[in-house]
């Protein structure tokens, strides 16, 4: 590590940590907002609400049927997740251990949904999804938040299964296990941590995935963060802590979600798709 | 002479039982994201009524319309910028740090949290009675509070909020994946903090910052909730994604709806390519130090 001890470097230096750390505390308070406004009884125009109270938790659990939202929210997000997982696993698998004519453009149309704006496929297919009759259904949400999730699986998962040495699968045929066995003994163990940490990630995704859920999501079938934009779009409708309310609570099974998923995966992973797996 | 059988000819080119796992994926992939985009493309050029470039001609002829594409730039490019400008320096200096983990975590928070909740979070924090406005009062920088939410800068700050750690943390990935023995070297060579900057790490940079704008741009780009909540949807943050939603599900007008997505899919491919096509001018290459 080098020290330079000049003093532009110094000022430099200072400058860049007020920079983030500036940075660091305007995201905190505004997380903080939220939720001092949700316990909050009156809050106008002082550092501190005049009183505390949780009233608006229960309030707001009933006034936005937050029970059903939370258990549709779930019911759709680990079908997502269960879905994405078994498809993006079979095809991760696939890409990463054979070469084929045309190998570039099923890459390329796997890479093509996380750079192409959501809302730009999203329209389109929403718009077959009603014609279909899916709009509003619970399996409509379902096949338009798979399009993104299945792409970040397979995307997260060949390099993962790049590093796990062939030989060791030739190695079981050798000794005589059938391909069940093979993969129930000697894949999926060896997979499990990979899989594990592309399915939280997706499961975070798809909590927090606006756009696409927005579009097709009818009544019932709205997942919390849709719900959230509702309210947050009819404020004046409802008190600000309520809705403020309801958010704490999308933030709390966002982040528990996370704190999971980060138990296995690197922070920078979540954007930079394990890059850094690779580079060793 | 007997010719290999076809199983095994195919086997050679690639083609075997394990290449068939891909199909599931691969229909799924064309059913719903190949089809529906064609679909899109097919409705689009049947408009409700007129031509088949109706929908095209409608779009580019209406000022209320075709200026969302500079409203969105106008959005989109310089958040871009500012938070890529920044992320360089402070992920140069973070990756010496031994404990970095907390500062990611945090970061981190506001990506998976999503723009509707920093949209919400912002309202309150940027209000006129808001923290912000409060302690730029009490620190005597501002006489009245200023009006930071619904207009421009809402929608500002809520990019900022999001876009800055998710362009940090690409950057820090990149940064960290240079060889320190490279800065020592050019160090020992008598190359100042300057130097060292400008003509080793921003060369070996260029690639990564080049994907890392294209990734941030395409999230910026695609602003939609935090422009209705944060914004004014009527004025000057109608972005592109407004006109098409509200073409596809406010007037019930998929043909336009279909035809806005696709222009604004367009000019966001437009971007990144001459991105990535300026990029492939620069320096591409090994950024270890030992091993070429």
């Amino acid at each position: 590590m080098i020290r330079d001890q000049g003093l532009t470097s110094k000022i430099w230096r200072f400058a860049i940590w007020a920079l983030a750390i500036l940075f660091v505390l305007n995201l905190l308070a505004v997380i903080a907002a939220v939720i001092v406004n949700s316990f909050a009884t009156r809050w106008l125009g002082t550092w501190l609400p005049a009183g505390w109270t949780t009233r608006w938790y229960f309030s707001a659990w009933k006034e936005f049927q937050l029970s059903s939202v939370v258990l549709v929210t779930f019911e759709i997000v680990f079908t997502v997740v269960i879905i994405s997982g078994i498809l993006g696993v079979t095809t991760a698998y696939a890409l990463a251990r054979r070469n084929f004519p045309g190998k570039g453009l099923v890459v390329l149309l796997f890479l093509l949904p996380l750079l192409i704006p959501p809302l730009t496929y999203g329209i389109p297919l929403a718009t077959v999804l009603y014609r279909l009759g899916l709009g509003g259904t619970f399996w409509g949400v379902v096949l338009i938040n798979i399009v993104p999730s299945l792409p970040f699986v397979v995307l997260v998962m060949i390099p993962f299964i790049e590093q796990i040495d062939p030989r060791i699968e030739a190695a079981a045929r050798v000794f005589g296990a059938g391909t069940t066995s093979l993969f129930l003994r000697i894949l999926l163990p060896l997979l499990l941590p990979g899989m594990l940490a592309a399915l939280l990630l997706v499961l975070v995704r798809t909590i927090a995935m606006f756009e696409l859920t927005f579009l097709i999501a009818g009544p019932t079938t709205q997942t919390l963060v849709v719900s959230l934009y509702y309210a947050v779009f009819a404020s004046g409708v409802r008190a600000g802590q309520s809705i403020d309310a309801m958010a704490v609570v999308y933030m709390v099974t966002t982040l528990f979600w996370l704190v999971l998923a980060l138990q296995f995966v690197n922070p920078t992973q979540i954007v930079a798709r394990a890059k850094q797996q690779s580079a060793h | 002479m007997n010719q290999p059988s076809l199983q095994t000819r195919l086997a050679a080119r690639g083609l075997d039982g394990t290449t068939l796992l891909l199909l599931p994926g691969l229909i799924f992939m064309i059913a719903l994201f190949v089809y529906p985009f064609l679909y899109g493309l097919a409705d689009s050029l049947v408009p409700k009524e007129g031509a088949w470039y109706a929908n095209y001609a409608k779009f580019f002829s209406d000022p209320f319309q075709y200026q969302t594409i500079a409203a969105t730039m106008w959005l989109a490019l310089p958040v871009t910028i500012i938070n890529l400008a920044f992320a360089v320096p402070v992920a140069l200096r973070v990756r010496l740090m031994r404990r970095q983990r907390l500062l990611t975590t945090i970061l981190v928070l506001p990506i998976t949290l999503g723009t509707v909740f920093v949209a919400d979070g912002l309202l309150t924090f940027l209000g006129p009675r808001g923290w912000f406005n409060h302690t730029l009062l009490l620190l005597g920088i501002l006489d009245s509070p200023v009006k930071l939410t619904n207009n421009y800068w809402g929608v500002f700050a809520s990019l900022l909020i999001t876009g800055f750690p998710f362009a940090f943390l690409l950057t820090l990935s990149y940064v960290t994946g240079i060889d320190p023995a490279i800065e020592q070297a050019a160090a020992t060579l008598g190359a100042g903090p300057r130097q060292r900057f400008f003509r080793v790490f921003l060369p070996l940079l260029v690639p990564g910052l080049a994907v890392t704008f294209c990734l941030a741009f395409v999230q910026a780009f695609a602003v939609f909730p935090s422009a209705v909540l944060l914004g004014a949807p009527a004025g000057p943050t109608r972005v592109i994604s407004i006109a098409a939603y509200q073409a596809a599900f406010e007037q019930y007008d998929h043909s336009l709806g279909s035809a806005i997505a696709l222009i604004m899919g367009a000019v966001e491919l437009a971007v990144v390519l001459t991105v990535l096509a300026i990029r492939s001018l620069f320096y591409r290459g090994p950024a270890g130090g030992t091993k070429g």
